[in-house]
C-alpha cells in the first residue's frame, strides 16, 4: 500500500469549466440510471487535466455532482495513485517506469538523469517546469525502458535520448510520443519478422463467408428471450 | 521463416499498426465479415464452438473461455447482463493487449459483441488502465466509427442491440483481479470481493456479469470464422491456439508476436526475439509469463514449451505469455527485490497477511539484495511467503510469494554465497559485538 494524503496547501474552491462539464455529462450517460458513482474514476481525471491535479474543493464538487458521500470521493482519489494530490510542474509530469522489466534494461540510468535534472523526487523542481515519480510497471515492457510524460509514452529510451526529451519539454516544444529509436510499435527492431504476407492486406479475407465452418443446417435465429 | 506460425493462420494481423486501425482497414483485413451469421446462430452453439476451440482464458488464469460463459444464466431476468473486459494490463512483463487496442480495436468490438450475444448481454464495458491514455483514445474512436456504422448500437445491422462503453481506472494494479475490477468499475476503491457469489452470479450492480481478458474477446470473431478445429489444430491438446507472446529484458529484440501455443521456449526466444543477449550461453533464467510466475533457470529454459501445462510441471505458469529473460550480467536478487517492492505498493490492504507480508518480503528482500541479512532469514522469509500465499481474497499475495519462492527454488546458492561474502572480513556482523562482550 502506498500512503496518499492531500495537499496541506489547498485552494479556496474549484469549478468544471463549460468544456469539461461537457465531458462529465458524457461519462454519467454511460452508467445505468441511479449508478453515477461509477463516474467517479473518469470525473476526477477530468479534474486532474483540468487543473493538473486534484484537490480537496474538488473532492467535494465531485461527490455533489454524483450524489456521493465525500469521504467515498476521497477514498478513490486517495487509492488510486495516478492521481496527483499536490500541484505537478508546470511544463511536464514525468512518470519514470521502475519496475524490473525496465530496471533489467535500465531504467536507474533514467533515474539519474531525473534526479540530476529536477532533485527528489514526487517534488517540483527548483524552476517549477517539472515533477518527477518513479512509478510502476506501465505496460509497454517490450519497449524498456520508458517514461510516461503528460499522459503519453516514450520507449526504448537511453539517458542520453531521455536527457534530450526532458530538454525538448523544458525549452516548450511538445516531442512526438513513441519509441526513441524508431521502432514501429513493438515490432522488433529492424523491422518485422512475421505479417509479410501481402494476401493478409489485399483484402482476400473480406470474401464473403457462404457459411460459417461447423454451422448447423439451416440455422435459424431464435428469438431473444423477453426481457 | 521464423517460428512455428504461418502469416496466413494469424488472427491479428495489424499487430504492429503498420496498417489502418480504422473500420475500412479492418473491414480489409477481415473483421466484421460474417458477424452477422455468427449472430443468426443460438448463443448455445456460440459457447459450444469456443469451448470445442479450446480458448483458455488469455489473462493468466487459464480458465476456458466458452465453459465461463455457460455459468451465466440461460434467461435474462429483471436484472441486465453484463459483459465486462479487463484491460487493466498491469503485470509487470505483459504488454500485449495494449497492441490489440491501438492496432486492431474492431477486432475487439466484433468480439464484444459475439460475446454478449452468447452470455445474453447488451451491454458491455470494457475497463483499460489509466495510464494507456492513447490506447483509450484509439479505442474510443473506434468504437465511434462502429456505431455510426450501425454495427453496434440499438437496432444495429446484426440485430442484436448491444451498447459498448469504455471506463478506465487510475493507476491499481489490483483492479486487473476480476472483483477488484468490478467494484472499480462501481466508483470505489478496488478491493476484491470474496467469492462466492461469484460474478456469473452477481457481478457489476448485483447483476450476472461475465468478465474476459481483451485477448479472449479478440479472438472469437477469427474462432467463428475459421472454425473451433482451426484453432484448436494448433498447440498440445488442453493448451490449443494461438497466442499472443512477448519478450522483455536481456533479449536482443525485445517485441511482442503471435505464436502457436507450445512453441518451446528457445525456438520462440531465438527466431523472434533476436536471442539472449550475448548467446543462449548466456541465459541465466527465464520468468515465463508476467513477473508472478516463478522464474526457471537456462536449463529448464532449454527444454520448456510455452503452454499451461508444461509450466505448470515446471512449477511456473504460463501467465499472460509475457517473458522477462535475464542473462548472466543480471542481478536476480535484485530483480526480485524490485518485483517485492512492486507487490508491497500494489496491495490493496484489505487482508493482513498481504498487506504486512508484503511489505516485510520487500524489506527483507532487499537485504538480501545486499548480502546484509542473515542466514536463518532466508528460511524466514520463505516461511513469510508461505504464509500469505493461498491466505487473501485475491490473487495478489500468492502473486508476490511466487517470484520469491522461484528465485529461492533455484538460486539459494547465490543469496547464501552473497551474505556470506559479504560479511567476509567484517568481524562486527550483528550479534557478534554483544557475544563478545559476554
Amino acid at each position: 500500500m502506498s500512503v496518499r494524503r492531500l495537499a496541506a496547501n489547498q485552494p479556496e474552491s474549484f469549478a468544471f469549466s463549460p468544456a469539461t462539464l461537457k465531458e462529465v455529462k458524457v461519462w454519467i450517460a454511460k452508467y445505468p440510471a441511479g449508478r453515477q458513482q461509477s463516474a467517479v474514476i473518469p470525473l476526477l481525471w477530468l479534474v486532474q487535466k483540468q487543473e493538473g491535479w486534484v484537490s480537496e474543493p474538488a473532492l467535494r464538487v465531485v461527490a455533489e455532482t454524483l450524489s456521493m458521500p465525500v469521504i467515498r470521493v476521497y477514498e478513490v482519489a486517495t487509492f488510486y495513485t495516478m492521481f496527483m494530490l499536490e500541484p505537478v510542474g508546470s511544463h511536464a509530469l514525468v512518470q519514470v517506469c521502475g519496475t524490473t522489466p525496465c530496471m533489467l534494461r535500465g531504467a536507474g540510468d533514467l533515474i539519474s538523469v531525473c534526479q540530476k535534472k529536477f532533485g527528489n523526487r514526487d517534488h517540483k523542481s527548483a524552476d517549477g517546469k517539472f515533477y518527477w515519480q518513479e512509478v510502476e510497471c506501465m505496460g509497454a515492457c517490450s519497449n524498456a525502458p520508458m517514461a510516461a510524460i503528460n499522459d503519453f509514452y516514450y520507449e526504448d529510451l537511453t539517458a542520453e535520448t531521455f536527457e534530450a526529451l526532458l530538454d525538448d519539454f523544458a525549452a516548450g516544444k511538445k516531442p512526438k510520443p513513441g519509441s526513441a529509436i524508431a521502432r514501429q510499435g513493438s515490432s522488433p527492431e529492424g523491422g518485422a519478422l512475421v505479417l509479410l504476407d501481402p494476401s493478409l492486406y489485399d483484402g482476400t479475407r473480406a470474401k464473403p463467408i457462404k457459411t460459417l465452418p461447423n454451422a448447423p443446417p439451416k440455422a435459424r435465429k431464435t428469438k431473444a428471450p423477453a426481457p | 521463416m521464423v517460428g512455428i506460425l504461418e502469416d496466413k493462420d494469424r488472427i491479428f494481423t495489424n499487430l504492429y499498426g503498420l496498417h489502418d486501425w480504422g473500420l475500412e482497414g479492418a473491414k480489409a483485413r477481415g473483421c466484421w465479415n460474417a458477424t452477422r451469421e455468427m449472430l443468426a446462430q443460438t448463443p448455445e452453439w456460440i459457447c459450444e464452438q469456443i469451448k470445442d476451440s479450446g480458448l483458455r482464458g488469455r489473462g493468466g488464469g487459464g480458465f476456458p473461455t466458452g465453459l465461463k460463459w455457460t455459468f451465466m444464466p440461460k434467461q435474462e431476468s429483471e436484472r441486465p447482463h453484463y459483459l465486462v473486459v479487463n484491460a487493466d494490463e498491469s503485470e509487470p512483463g505483459a504488454c500485449k493487449d495494449r497492441e490489440i487496442i491501438r492496432n486492431d480495436p474492431h477486432l475487439l468490438i466484433e468480439g464484444c459483441l459475439i460475446a454478449s450475444y452468447a452470455i445474453r448481454a447488451h451491454t458491455a464495458y470494457i475497463y483499460v488502465r489509466g495510464e494507456y491514455v492513447h490506447e483509450r483514445e484509439r479505442l474510443e474512436a473506434a468504437i465511434k466509427q462502429a456505431y455510426e456504422a450501425k454495427l453496434i448500437g440499438k437496432n444495429n445491422v446484426h440485430g442484436w442491440d448491444f451498447d459498448l462503453f469504455v471506463h478506465h481506472g487510475a493507476g491499481a494494479y489490483i483492479c486487473g483481479d476480476e472483483t477488484a475490477l468490478m467494484e472499480s468499475l462501481e466508483g470505489k476503491k478496488g478491493q476484491p470481493r470474496l467469492k462466492p457469489p461469484f460474478p456469473a452470479g452477481a457481478g457489476i450492480y448485483g447483476a450476472p456479469t461475465t468478465i474476459n481478458n481483451v485477448e479472449s474477446i479478440a479472438v472469437v470473431g477469427s474462432i467463428l470464422r475459421r472454425g473451433a478445429g482451426w484453432f484448436s489444430g494448433f498447440g498440445r491438446p488442453k493448451n490449443s491456439g494461438i497466442k499472443l507472446m512477448a519478450a522483455s529484458g536481456h533479449v536482443n529484440k525485445p517485441c511482442v508476436v503471435e505464436e502457436t501455443m507450445s512453441i518451446p521456449m528457445r525456438q520462440l526466444i531465438e527466431e523472434h526475439f533476436g536471442g539472449v543477449r550475448g548467446g543462449w550461453g548466456n541465459l541465466k533464467a527465464v520468468i515465463p509469463g508476467g513477473i508472478s510466475m516463478r522464474m526457471i533457470p537456462a536449463a529448464e529454459a532449454e527444454e520448456a514449451l510455452m503452454d499451461f501445462d508444461d509450466l505448470a510441471a515446471r512449477r511456473s505458469g504460463l501467465g499472460t505469455a509475457t517473458m522477462i529473460v535475464m542473462d548472466k550480467d543480471a542481478d536476480l536478487v535484485k530483480a526480485i527485490a524490485r518485483a517485492s517492492y512492486f507487490y508491497k505498493h500494489e496491495s490493496c490492504g484489505q487482508c493482513t497477511p498481504c498487506r504486512e507480508g508484503t511489505g516485510w518480503m520487500w524489506r527483507i528482500m532487499e537485504r538480501m539484495a545486499t548480502g546484509e541479512a542473515e542466514m536463518k532469514e532466508i528460511d524466514m522469509l520463505l516461511d513469510v511467503a508461505s504464509q500469505v500465499e493461498g491466505h487473501t481474497i485475491c490473487g495478489l499475495g500468492d502473486a508476490a510469494a511466487w517470484p520469491i519462492q522461484g528465485l529461492f527454488r533455484h538460486f539459494r546458492h547465490e543469496v547464501e554465497e552473497r551474505i556470506t561474502n559479504y560479511r567476509a572480513g567484517k568481524p562486527h556482523v550483528q550479534g557478534a559485538t554483544l557475544r563478545a562482550a559476554e
